[in-house]
């Protein structure tokens, strides 16, 4: 049942305009191109070139480590330069391959062109596990484990999450206005591995009609295929809340989408099956929002993996002055970056320079018991008393309130008037009980 | 490197609103009850306000200062305790009153226990319950049109009929605050409006009260006896003002629901069953007690909770 929306949340300034009506335009990278052989959930990738390697753009330079791993691919031709550490997103050093661009772009030659009618769902499955396809809109899991659940006849629904709630990203916007027909696509190909019996929904937040309306024109008369526009609320495209506004169905953390019989692909994943599936084209670009009030000229950029975050800054004209804090995402649930020296990678998707930051000039004050937090949590659980469990390492208690349940989508540090940083205390302490769980699993393997 | 930007776990913006600006929306939405406590009971009622708003914010910052605390008293909590108290006083009260009050208010029942946010009882609501029994004649003095005559609910209680519209407008004898229906629920629109406090706690109260009132007054369902009671004496200022206090009130939705009707059950039972005539005060602060209880027993169900898990 269609529910449009869900409980809880927030409307934070969307700052998509700066950036809205800016069309994709491609940058080629100058310098060299890092590509961390950890950029999805599991097993990292095993590099399979060595140094003085002559690599063409697409071609594999390393394979999945692992059932859930993916295989990475040059985006660029040149020469492998080193297989080092190298600085990633998150600010820790990952092994990764980093390649000289000669700066020809010679190509491998992809796959002739295919057409859906001629391909079996299991070659699709093979197809998405060959390009390397991950989850782009952040998370990163591998994408053909979420096709091969246990039992596939259980699936109904295909969601491709174009709700973009995260303020100031337009990458997925411009995406729907300028391809449509290619997430369309996505989404058909998708569709064929459970032999057409899951419906697919392409699920737009309701400040994008005219984006909602490029994806019903491009869907016209392909029968199972929906547009669905949910109302317009942050976190809507969070998984959870994403299928729940979509089908009425709930999972918590412990289950997976398919278990309500759902698969959610995002939207850049969903043209990436696309290009991967008629092209024979692997994962090698991203569109990326560069964007923020300290940023010349945002912009929305189709750039390679591996490419420096600096190339992009100065492709967006520079600063107009010092940001005070760059955030590699949204301003909800992005990382901030210590430097610009680091790479594109699979799961980016924006570059946001501010030229304040709000929660430094904020004041932790003492927490008033206003239940604000509880009102906007989507997760209904009680931020403010998970903080406090947190804040004293109260493990037991923090389990029994349910703190695992949250998905740290930020919106109790957002809406508290105490500026408490409450998604920071259950973010660690979350983080510790994860640790603790997998430290009992290793050892109960181990007897 | 040049490079020096700040970092700091997400989320990376926030919500406008302060502690402090919910503080000053209270202060606000209690202007029109001050107002015309002042208008109907004279300059008496502007020195007891003025001697309790100072007595409250002094006893914070001197407090604050002797402990070597960070001073809070720019959280303009005080000063919402300190015109709380005020709009609980008879406008007759002598100076020691709001003095003496304010200071158990911020000192006893708010500072002791660790500041704000810490306290377990509505500090204002303790501070006149502390007077009540202190300076029972004091308290109990109320002087309207230079009568002394007893409070509509006295009245009431004594079996005499009252005139709804003069409660309802505020024209009668009773605290400074406490007497206009009318300009109370003015404060309490501005409450709602301004998304302070939501209807869960006031509309539990009142209808679990109102049915109360029906089952136990005396008068069965009549209309004329109930709105008399939901005007009189500190029901509206004390359900839309003190119940909904943040600190002293359950977080969860449910709880809040279930503390309200506490809250009005409790004030049935003093005002009809007990030996006073308002028990508004008593039934929030012995509710407040209840807090951390209701809290316990109504926990929100985590969403997708009881789902079947994936082996």
């Amino acid at each position: 049942m269609l529910r449009f929306t869900f409980r809880g949340g927030i409307h934070p300034d969307d700052g998509k305009a700066m950036s809205k009506d800016k069309p994709i335009r491609e940058v080629l990278p100058k310098g060299e191109l890092v590509y961390p052989l950890s950029q999805h959930i599991g097993a990292p990738a095993k590099a399979i070139v060595v140094k003085g390697d002559h690599v063409l753009a697409g071609q594999k330079i390393a394979e999945a480590g692992g059932f859930v791993s993916a295989n990475i691919f040059a985006s660029v031709s040149g020469t492998v330069k080193a297989i080092e550490a190298r600085l990633g997103v998150a600010g820790g050093m990952q092994e990764s391959i980093v390649i000289e661009n000669d700066g020809l772009y010679e190509e491998v030659e992809f796959s002739p062109e295919r057409k859906l009618a001629d391909i079996s769902g299991k070659e699709i499955i093979e197809i998405i596990k060959e390009a390397g396809i991950v989850g782009m809109g952040g998370a990163g899991f591998p994408t053909h484990v979420k096709y091969m659940p246990k039992d596939p006849s259980a699936i109904d629904y295909i969601i491709v999450n174009c709700a973009e709630c995260e303020p100031y990203l337009t990458s997925d916007y411009r995406r729907m206005m300028e391809e449509p027909e290619k997430i369309v696509g996505g989404l058909q190909a998708a569709m064929k591995i459970f032999d057409g019996r899951a419906k697919g929904v392409l699920a737009v937040e309701d400040n994008k009609k005219d984006a909602a309306a490029k994806l019903r024109e491009a869907a016209k008369g392909i029968p199972d295929i929906e547009v669905v526009e949910l109302k317009t609320k942050y976190p809507q495209g969070a998984e959870r809340q994403l299928i729940f506004a979509v089908t009425g169905r709930k999972i918590n953390s412990s289950m997976l989408p398919a278990d309500a019989g759902c698969v959610v692909n995002n939207c850049d994943t969903i043209h990436a099956i696309y290009e991967a599936v008629h092209f024979g084209r692997p994962v090698m670009k991203k569109v990326m929002t560069i964007t923020g009030n300290a940023i010349k000229e945002p912009q929305n950029l189709r750039v390679r993996t591996g490419t420096n975050f600096r190339e992009l800054i100065e492709e967006a004209g520079g600063f107009t002055s010092e940001p005070e804090k760059i955030i590699a995402g949204g301003p909800m649930m992005g990382i901030p970056l210590i430097s610009l020296d680091v790479p594109v990678v699979k799961t980016s998707s924006a570059i946001l320079c501010m030229t304040k930051d709000e929660v430094a000039a904020c004041e932790e004050t003492a927490c008033i018991n206003c239940g604000r937090c509880v009102s906007v949590c989507p997760g209904r659980i009680i931020p403010a008393r998970l903080a406090d469990y947190a804040k004293r390492h109260d493990k037991e208690a923090f389990e029994k309130a349910n703190g695992m349940e949250c998905c740290e989508c930020g919106c109790c540090s957002y809406s508290c008037p105490a500026k408490r940083p409450l998604t920071q205390y259950i973010k660690s302490m979350r983080k510790i009980v994860l640790a603790d769980r997998k430290k009992a699993a290793q050892r109960g393997n181990g007897k | 490197m040049t490079e020096m930007w700040n970092i700091s776990s997400n989320p990376h913006i926030r919500d406008k609103r302060k502690s402090s600006d919910l503080m000053s929306l209270v202060l606000i939405a209690l202007l029109p009850a001050t107002i015309f406590g002042v208008i109907n009971f004279g300059i008496d009622a502007l020195k007891v306000i003025v001697l309790s708003v100072t007595g409250s914010v002094l006893t914070e910052y001197v407090y604050e200062k002797l402990m070597h605390k960070k001073v809070t008293v720019d959280d303009r909590s005080a000063e919402v305790t300190g015109l709380l108290l005020a709009l609980n006083l008879p406008a007759s009260a002598p100076w020691y009153l709001p003095v003496l009050g304010s200071v158990f208010a911020i000192l006893f029942v708010k500072q002791l226990f660790g500041g704000l946010g810490q306290n377990f009882m509505n500090p204002a609501l303790a501070a006149r319950c502390f007077l009540l029994i202190s300076f029972a004649g004091k308290m109990t003095d109320f002087t309207y049109d230079a009568v002394s005559g007893a409070t509509p609910l006295a009245a009431m209680k004594a079996g005499e009929s009252v005139n709804v519209l003069n409660l309802f407008l505020g024209k009668t004898a009773g605290t400074i605050g406490e007497t206009s229906t009318l300009a109370i629920l003015i404060g309490a629109v501005i409450l709602l409006v301004f998304k302070v406090i939501d209807l869960r706690i006031p509309l539990s109260c009142l209808l679990s009260f109102s049915v109360f009132a029906i089952l136990f007054g005396g008068h069965g369902f009549d209309l004329h006896f109930l709105a008399a009671q939901l005007c009189a004496g500190g029901l509206m200022l004390g359900t839309f003002f003190m119940a909904t206090d943040y600190v002293t009130s359950p977080i969860t939705k449910n709880g809040q629901i279930v503390y309200g009707c506490i809250i009005g059950i409790l004030t049935g039972v003093f005002r009809f069953l007990g030996s006073a005539s308002e028990g508004v005060s008593y039934a929030i602060i012995l509710s407040n007690l209840l807090v951390p209880l209701i809290e316990k027993v109504t926990p929100p169900t985590a969403f997708g909770k009881g789902g079947k898990k994936h082996e």
